[in-house]
């Protein structure tokens, strides 16, 4: 439309076109060749792949089904699930607590706050890019198998996230508040804390929120890897070919995870 | 992981005082933000008094865990040979990671068309959107490991379980840009006469196609992320299983080092494209 306003004629507009169709049909081509070129080199082989969808769902349906014996050893997968649970909210609000703690220096109104800056972020960096397993491993061979290991491996985790999100939201959202009440003459600790922070805060929260729904995901993992919480209880189940309690786990772990997901939702909308 | 696939809306203080309403509005907004960190912080105390600490010595295990940790990032130590198989396994791990991301962003787009609002009924939306949060509930080390009783421990599974999360993950973020377009537009096109795929095509990729981009992006290095972890849990191969092997049963801090800072530099050059390819699109997109 655009091209027809500034004059372009006819033959203009095709040869618009025609250079669209030709950079789409290129596009597709890289695409689709290195998609065939990246599953020659890792050997992945299509047709099994799509075969195994269903049959994995079938299987999936047929083995995972509780019955009755599943039903007694239901309580003492709920408490390792309970357990799980106050390990996702304990590393995230921990996690939180620090964050907050080490990114209100890097508010407008504190003194050398760029240079602060430029290190939290460093740190944020280096906590967050190293793989869970790494930290997982090192904690379990200090820390043993108890549920302090998964503690503090989410925590790490969590805090790197949190300190990168939580000065994104600082950087967009703090400088001008802050700018206006200087101008009112009010000190560095109190523009920190009657209104950086409270304008800051609902979003901090609804990260919160998101961590904790994270670490549930997370502690899986972190429990596979040291033999913690509902993981651990999971792979012990599934490599001793328990199916059917191993089936009862995942489908506490969904619960889980949704019921989760939908408490957020609505508590963002309160606060948010 | 970092960025969840929902709008998080923008808040700041309204300084519109002529409306009581607004600012009874606010406080309420205040007290319910108290409550849920209140509730959060009970939570963690009853979670540390019922945790189970083990019978380690927290100092002797915390000083081990920095001696370690000393060992890890001031000493990095490999052999040579190693090394040769370490970025030959680092290379197969980049791959998964790349290969699940077209795999999850084809599939991921056809989801997201089937579950926005704004193109289809609520019927069928509703299917949609309850399969795709099926399975991102599921964690995906545990799909990988449901795929490889059926295909076998190794890359097929690997492939299969990092795809399914990715492509439900991509599927709720590419449907929460689509209906942030609003219905507007997309009347407008039904009202023309245009067909419904054609109405995707033009009209709804061309408009988010900077969202799709970042997202795509986001996922990617999630994928790495994920790829290196059940490399190391499912032994589905790459630099992750040789990170479990050289920490787990080798005890070889100094190697795991090694390993993590290949890991650490991958991730951190993945996440330089993607932020340097997000600029660039944002700015042509806004010529």
């Amino acid at each position: 439309m655009k091209s027809l306003e500034n004059g372009l004629n006819y033959q203009d507009l095709q040869t618009q076109l025609r250079q669209k169709r030709h950079k789409q049909f290129w596009t597709l081509l890289v695409v689709g060749g290195s998609y065939l070129a990246l599953s020659w080199l890792l050997h992945f082989s299509n047709t099994i792949g799509i075969w195994a969808i269903p049959k994995s769902f079938s299987w999936l349906f047929i083995n995972f089904v509780p019955h009755a014996q599943t039903m007694q050893t239901l309580p003492d997968i709920l408490s390792k699930l309970l357990a799980t649970i106050g390990l996702a909210i304990s590393s995230a609000f921990i996690a939180a607590i620090f964050a907050i703690g080490l990114v209100s220096f890097c508010a407008p109104v504190m003194p050398h706050y760029l240079g602060v800056k430029r290190v939290v972020r460093l740190i944020a960096s280096f906590l967050r890019n190293i793989p869970l397993v790494a930290w997982s491993m090192l904690l379990l061979f200090t820390f043993k198998q108890n549920d302090l290991t998964g503690f503090l491996a989410l925590f790490l985790m969590s805090l790197g996230f949190l300190l990168r999100a939580f000065l994104e939201i600082m950087e967009d959202e703090s400088s001008q508040i802050a700018e206006a009440l200087q101008v009112t003459g009010a000190g560095g600790l109190v523009i920190l804390c009657r209104g950086v922070l409270p304008t800051v805060m609902p979003q901090f929260v609804s990260w919160i929120l998101y961590m904790i729904e994270n670490n549930i995901r997370d502690a899986t993992l972190v429990g596979i890897l040291t033999g913690t919480g509902i993981g651990f209880v999971f792979d012990s189940y599934f490599k001793s070919l328990r199916y059917d309690l191993a089936g009862i786990t995942v489908l506490c772990i969904i619960v889980v995870v949704i019921a989760l997901e939908n408490i957020s939702a609505q508590l963002r909308r309160v606060i948010a | 992981m970092i960025i969840e696939p929902s709008d998080q809306t923008n808040v700041s203080l309204t300084t519109e005082t002529t409306k009581p309403k607004q600012q009874k509005i606010k406080i309420h907004r205040l007290n319910a933000m108290k409550v849920v960190l209140g509730v959060l912080a009970g939570l963690t105390l009853l979670s540390f008094m019922t945790m189970d600490r083990g019978s380690v010595s927290l100092i002797k295990a915390t000083s081990e865990f920095l001696v370690n940790l000393k060992y890890m990032f001031l000493q990095p130590k490999v052999s040579v040979n190693l090394l040769q198989g370490l970025s030959n396994s680092l290379l197969l791990t980049l791959g998964l990671s790349i290969l699940t991301t077209f795999i999850g962003v084809f599939f991921g787009f056809i989801f997201a068309v089937l579950s926005a609002t704004n193109l289809l009924d609520r019927r069928y939306t509703l299917i949609a959107r309850s399969v795709m949060a099926f399975i991102r509930a599921v964690p995906t080390i545990l799909w990988v490991l449901v795929f490889s009783i059926v295909c076998g421990l190794g890359i097929n599974a690997a492939v299969l379980g990092l795809s399914l999360h990715s492509i439900a993950y991509l599927g709720k973020a590419y449907s929460d840009s689509i209906e942030a377009l609003g219905t507007d537009r997309l009347e407008s096109f039904k009202a023309s006469g245009v067909g419904f795929w054609a109405t995707v095509c033009q009209g709804v990729i061309p408009s988010i196609k900077p969202a799709l981009i970042s997202w795509s992006f986001i996922r990617l290095e999630i994928n790495f992320a994920n790829a290196v972890a059940i490399g190391a849990a499912a032994g589905a191969g790459g630099i992750g299983y040789q990170l479990f092997v050289s920490s787990a049963f080798d005890f070889d801090f100094h190697e795991v080092g090694t390993i993590v800072y290949l890991i650490l530099i991958t991730a951190i050059i993945l996440e330089i494209i993607a932020v340097q390819i997000r600029k660039q699109f944002i700015d042509t997109t806004q010529r």
